[in-house]
């Protein structure tokens, strides 16, 4: 037992070979063994999603899956949603709308919408609410995260971010 | 928390998950979507010995039809199901009901076939492979068995799935054009498993209902298929007064679990109203 495999990654575009158990999820591979510290861990159960990254482009819960099962794939972080110092339309619209509080929460909500939009951007405010619905936030009352999600999806649409990552 | 140690192994086909799970008999244990099964060994409810990872078997991802039927592989994801996957009424009877899934994320990595393996009671698949007979194609290492929905669900968690066993492929019926569907789940929150939810499917010929599905799950061990309130409903012309007598005849033959989220008293309730606006909505 306790085999340790070693596992390349590709988060953020950047390659991080690992040695890691099995039982390593890809949550604690980010950020005890990639030092990505961004992704949250709040329930360790699929419920609260602060954990949310992207595997090839799909907004997944990095708790429920294992970092063995990443190999090989593309991850995604909150880290890589920035370019230098310029931010993304979404963090730009949660700073200027009041889209977060303590922060706990951001990463993954970041992370959900920036999938959800890049799959289909012209998901209606209904479906945006939808989607948001998979992940909590204590602080807020949803009511700005959801303005600061339409509003940098108006905005995406308008300027559609360069496929570069 | 964090899992116990465990094997992995991730078999490129199904022949390989056949002989691994041969191989590791009950200390063997499928790993799908994982969005049950990891959550459960977070907490440590369950401590597998050897995860069986069929996440890398090409030949088990697909999702077409086949025959009079929609077969769907072992690694449909639920999303899969976001928009019609098939022409006429099953497609979108589909994509209506897997909005009641889980989550948006949790919908990319979960499967079909996986949530039927679980059995969980309230599970939204597990009521339509009821109500709608789904065809389970089980297979080990020995040969492949056929199954009915109605033979396949024994309880919460329990099927005829065996612990050397894959569930490989599962078969919903097409439904040709006559057909209407209608799905209300209530639960407590978006995404929450069901207190209560029920499915119906009505074949309208003429104005009159020629052939009748209902269902409700999330109320009992196991989704429940209402055999006596389909006969009930064919040859009768739809209206508010018959679902209304349906919707209580439903209330009355369900004997319904009780949680701490629910007493029965309370689904008891539900089920009249999940009965209700499901047969509604299929024949507005
Ligand atoms: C927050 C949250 C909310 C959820 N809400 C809902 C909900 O509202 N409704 C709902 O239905 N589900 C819900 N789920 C569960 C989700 O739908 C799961 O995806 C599903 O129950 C199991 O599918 P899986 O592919 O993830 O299976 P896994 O978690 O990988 O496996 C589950 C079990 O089935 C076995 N298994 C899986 N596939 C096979 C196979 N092909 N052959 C034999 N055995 C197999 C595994 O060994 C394991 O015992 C929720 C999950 C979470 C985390
Ligand atoms: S930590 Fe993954 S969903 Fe809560
Ligand atoms: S901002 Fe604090 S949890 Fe969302």
């Amino acid at each position: 037992m306790a085999n340790k495999h070693v596992i390349t990654l590709i988060v953020n575009g950047k390659d991080y070979t690992l040695s890691v158990e099995a039982r390593r999820t890809l949550a604690d591979a980010l950020r005890d063994d990639c030092g990505l510290t961004g992704t949250h861990l709040g329930c360790e159960h699929g419920v609260c999603g602060a954990c949310t990254v992207l595997v090839d482009d799909k907004p997944v819960r990095s708790c429920l899956m294992f970092a063995v099962q990443a190999e090989g794939c593309s991850v995604r972080t909150v880290e890589g949603l920035a370019k230098g110092d310029a931010l993304h339309l979404l963090q730009k619209a949660f700073w200027e709308n009041h889209g977060l509080q303590c922060g706990f929460c951001t990463p993954g909500f970041l992370m959900l919408a920036a999938g959800a939009l890049e799959a289909d951007p012209d998901l209606s405010e209904e479906e945006i609410r939808d989607i948001l619905s998979s992940n909590l936030c204590r602080c807020t009352g949803y009511q700005n995260i959801i303005k600061s999600v339409c509003l940098a999806a108006n905005e995406m649409r308008a300027c559609p971010p360069s496929a570069d990552r | 928390m964090k899992p116990a140690s465990f094997d992995y192994i991730r078999p490129g086909s199904r022949a390989e998950i056949l002989a691994a799970l041969a191989a590791h008999g009950d200390d063997g244990k499928i790993l799908a979507g994982g969005q049950s099964l990891v959550a459960a060994m977070n907490f440590r409810l369950a401590r597998p010995e050897v995860l069986i990872d069929i996440n890398g078997t090409k030949d088990l991802d697909y999702l077409q039809p086949s025959g009079d039927s929609l077969a769907i592989g072992a690694l449909t994801r639920h999303a899969a199901f976001h928009k019609p996957v098939v022409d006429g009424p099953l497609g979108p009877l589909l994509a209506k009901v897997v909005r009641n899934i889980a989550h948006y994320p949790i919908r990319q990595r979960g499967t079909f076939t996986g949530s039927l393996a679980h059995a969980d009671p309230a599970s939204e698949w597990c009521l339509v492979a009821t109500t709608l007979d789904a065809e389970m194609l089980i297979v080990n290492a020995e040969g492949e068995r056929r199954c009915r929905a109605g033979d396949f669900f024994k309880g919460t968690f329990t099927t005829a799935v065996g612990a050397q066993d894959l569930l490989a492929e599962v078969r919903l019926p097409l439904l040709d054009d006559g057909w209407r569907s209608g799905f209300y789940e209530f639960s407590r929150r978006a995404g929450d498993f069901a207190l209560a939810m029920s499915l119906a499917a009505l074949k309208l010929e003429n104005g009159r209902i020629t052939e009748a599905r209902l269902g409700v799950g999330g109320v009992a061990d196991r989704a429940i298929r209402l055999h006596a309130l389909e006969n009930e409903l064919a040859g009768k012309a739809p209206s508010r007064e018959l679902f209304e007598d349906v919707a209580a005849s439903a209330k009355a033959a369900i004997k319904p679990s009780e949680d701490i989220h629910a007493s029965a008293d309370y689904r008891r309730d539900l089920i009249r109203t999940v009965v209700l606006r499901a047969l509604t909505e299929a024949a507005a």
